[in-house]
């Protein structure tokens, strides 16, 4: 594909300094430059709160760049705070890079929140002008349009009625019908589609879609919901804490930016300086560590056996420990509990590495956690507990090989019962 | 594949890089920006566009009772209200220029940390939009001025209301100046809104608004003068009443240090406009 580059990122930092921000009143600045001089501590920064240094920096973007091309529909994905809608305003023009150059052939029209600039007062046709000019389109350019945006916002009878009486689903309408109509060679958009009813929102996918394939502009599109991104995007951009990870085709990016998700399920849990919830716990045995074995994160198959191993030491002879997993689904609750039948032993000093196997095929897919302890069984099957819950250990259960119906979760739950056997 | 490119977004600024000609494509925007104050402004209130007559009218009356008739200052032979409204028209012109243009970082951050456009737009539309209120009550001065005269008083405009125009330009040249001089730096230090409201009430009385430049010493009055504001409202108030004379060689300072105010309050804006959102 030759077509001619529209946005090329290059190389692009941009800094926050963490923390430094100023007292944000001139006296507070003063006050604090004056301690500096004195070699004082500063009267302005909290007690105990970690100071600063100059040189604490953060970076929001570290040194991204691509390309688009003319006609192209970009989408870019990532996790909070991967710097989407960082990226976003540079190219836009709300903030300046810290370093790098971005090269831009034509106008600009950036979305990042619906009805921009919208007065309440005045009425719809009025906020259609005052909208597409702050969206950069000239007086005449939007008396050409200004038919067809009514018709698209389906607002018509209330065109001439002030804003401030619009239902906010007619508010939004509106506002999306100004900028889909804009002449602008680029067009971006910050999760704006997840507003309007879902009729109104194929409409505007739709749009968004001729104005990419017909009108041969550039879109570049930011959203969490992977669905709209399939439907518009010709080419998906991976962003994680700042830097590109993955550029290309869309399923292979949504593949990529899904298994990052993984990230905030672990598999190593240091339990050492971890404050305990009974002061009883670790007196007899002590829980180290525990960690998910031959994962690089713990998101099992349905099905998959959940391998843990517990690092625990055994403070004095102990034997007859066991251990317990109580499982609970992350939003809604307890689920249930498994113990081991056979016991372990430990000697007093020694370091126990206990490897364990999960069985959570009755589970629905989500995500659950893990409260895990070793416990004490003495001859009369009294039973006290040694150490753990200390931690709450997530485990995501997901069906990749489909082999069940599908599972209504809100309807039946979270668990798998045994298939009922017809006797006659 | 060589590549020209229409626009390159780079980290800073060129320092004097004015970027006066976007400000040109986006005149639709001012447009819209004057219209949109206007509409709004005065929806939802009884007297609607009244205010921008009730508000001078109560002014002069007030001036006149405490100025005028309490502490009897001198008003160079000319009705004591139409000295004041001359004044307080010009003045108010200045005064709204000033502190409405110098919230604009911090009243648009909204907008602005959306979308982008010159942002000069604000402030200029600002500007453009105060002399509606100008225009009004100055229409209201000239009515008054006209009952004046035909009552036989004192009043004699002359030539120089042909001027008119030119005072216009310098006291939004100057009140855009510093306005946007201050609305750079609340991004920073919000202490200076509060301190705008306060001083320009101040600046009022450093400036020939409620007492005519004759019952000054020759000292104070060169001191008086050196404030920029002060034969503008001077000359205004010669060329609409006659009364005192022009005062060139201080107008003419005025103009070189507006001019200079305003270039620096540019310069200021745009190296500010480029980050202000990571610290407003």
């Amino acid at each position: 594909m030759a077509e001619e580059l529209m946005l090329k990122v290059e190389d692009v930092y941009k800094r926050y300094r963490l923390g430094t921000i100023g007292g944000g009143t001139l006296t507070a600045d003063l006050q604090s430059w004056w301690a500096k001089v004195r070699h004082k501590e500063d009267p302005n920064s909290k007690i105990g709160a970690k100071t600063y240094g100059k040189n604490e920096v953060f970076y929001a973007l570290n040194g991204i760049s691509f390309e688009v091309r003319k006609g192209e529909a970009l989408g870019i994905i990532g996790g909070n705070g991967a710097g989407k809608s960082t990226t976003l305003k540079l190219i836009s023009q709300v903030t300046a890079p810290t370093e790098g150059k971005i090269y831009l052939n034509g106008r600009i029209t950036s979305m990042l929140e619906v009805g921009t600039g919208f007065h309440p007062e005045l009425t719809g046709r009025e906020n259609i002008y005052l909208n597409g000019a702050i969206l950069g389109m000239t007086k005449a350019e939007i008396d050409k349009k200004i038919e067809e945006i009514i018709d698209f916002s389906e607002c018509r009878q209330f065109i001439d009625t002030p804003v401030k009486r619009y239902s906010s689903g007619m508010y939004v309408k509106l506002a999306f019908s100004v900028a889909a109509h804009l002449d602008s060679e680029i067009m971006i958009m910050d999760e704006v589609l997840a507003v309007g009813d879902m009729a109104f929102q194929k409409k505007c996918i739709d749009k968004m879609k001729s104005i990419a394939n017909d009108e041969g502009r550039t879109i570049l599109y930011v959203s969490h919901n992977m669905n709209t991104i399939r439907q518009l995007c010709d080419r998906c951009v991976v962003l994680d804490k700042g830097k590109v990870i993955f550029e290309g085709d869309v399923e292979k990016a949504i593949e990529v930016y899904m298994n990052f998700e993984s990230s905030t399920f672990p598999t190593n849990y240091d339990c050492n300086n971890v404050l305990r919830d009974d002061l009883n716990f670790g007196k007899k045995a002590f829980i180290q560590s525990v960690n998910f074995l031959d994962k690089n994160s713990a998101i099992y198959d349905s099905g998959e056996k959940i391998k843990i191993e517990v690092v625990w030491k055994s403070i004095v002879n102990i034997d007859n420990v066991g251990v317990r997993m109580a499982v609970k689904q992350r939003t809604s609750g307890n689920i249930g509990m498994a113990q081991s039948k056979e016991t372990l032993i430990g000697k007093e000093g020694d370091v126990n590495r206990s490897i364990f196997e999960l069985d959570l095929s009755n589970l629905c897919d989500g995500e659950y956690y893990i409260k895990l302890f070793l416990y004490e069984s003495d001859m009369s099957g009294n039973v006290f507990d040694l150490d753990g819950a200390m931690h709450t250990i997530f485990v995501k259960i997901k069906t990749i090989k489909k082999t069940r119906a599908v599972w209504k979760q809100n309807y039946w739950g979270n668990v798998y019962l045994n298939e009922i056997k017809i006797l006659q | 594949m060589e590549q020209t490119w229409k626009k390159v977004i780079e980290p800073k600024n060129k320092l004097l890089d004015l970027k006066l000609g976007e400000l040109l494509e986006y005149k639709d925007l001012i447009w819209m920006f004057v219209k949109r104050s206007f509409k709004s402004q005065y929806k939802q209130t009884i007297l609607g566009p009244a205010w921008f007559v009730i508000n001078p009218l109560i002014t002069s009356v007030l001036f006149t009772v405490v100025f005028g008739g309490i502490a009897k200052i001198s008003t160079d032979g000319v009705p004591q209200f139409l000295f004041y409204m001359a004044g307080n028209t010009a003045w108010s012109y200045f005064a709204t220029c000033l502190t409405n243009t110098s919230n604009t970082f911090v009243a648009n951050a909204g907008v602005f940390g959306k979308v982008y456009f010159p942002r000069l737009v604000m402030p200029i539309s600002t500007v453009i939009f105060s002399v509606l209120s100008f225009l009004i009550q100055l229409a209201l001065l000239v009515g008054f001025m006209i009952y004046f005269m035909a009552i036989g008083e004192n009043v004699q405009p002359n030539m120089y209301i042909l001027l008119l125009p030119v005072f216009v330009l310098h006291m939004a040249a100057m009140g855009l100046g510093f306005g946007i001089i201050i609305s750079s730096l609340t991004t920073k230090y919000r202490d200076l809104t509060i301190l705008v409201g306060f001083g320009v009430q101040l600046w009022m009385y450093i400036t020939p608004v409620v007492y005519p430049v004759s019952t000054l010493s020759d000292k104070l009055k060169a001191l008086i003068m050196l404030n920029p504001m002060a034969p503008v409202v001077n000359n205004f108030k010669y060329a609409m009443l006659g009364c005192g004379k022009m005062e060139w060689g201080y107008w003419g300072l005025s103009a070189i240090v507006t001019a200079v105010v305003l270039f620096v309050g540019i310069v200021i804006f745009n190296k500010v406009e480029k980050t202000f959102m990571d610290t407003v």
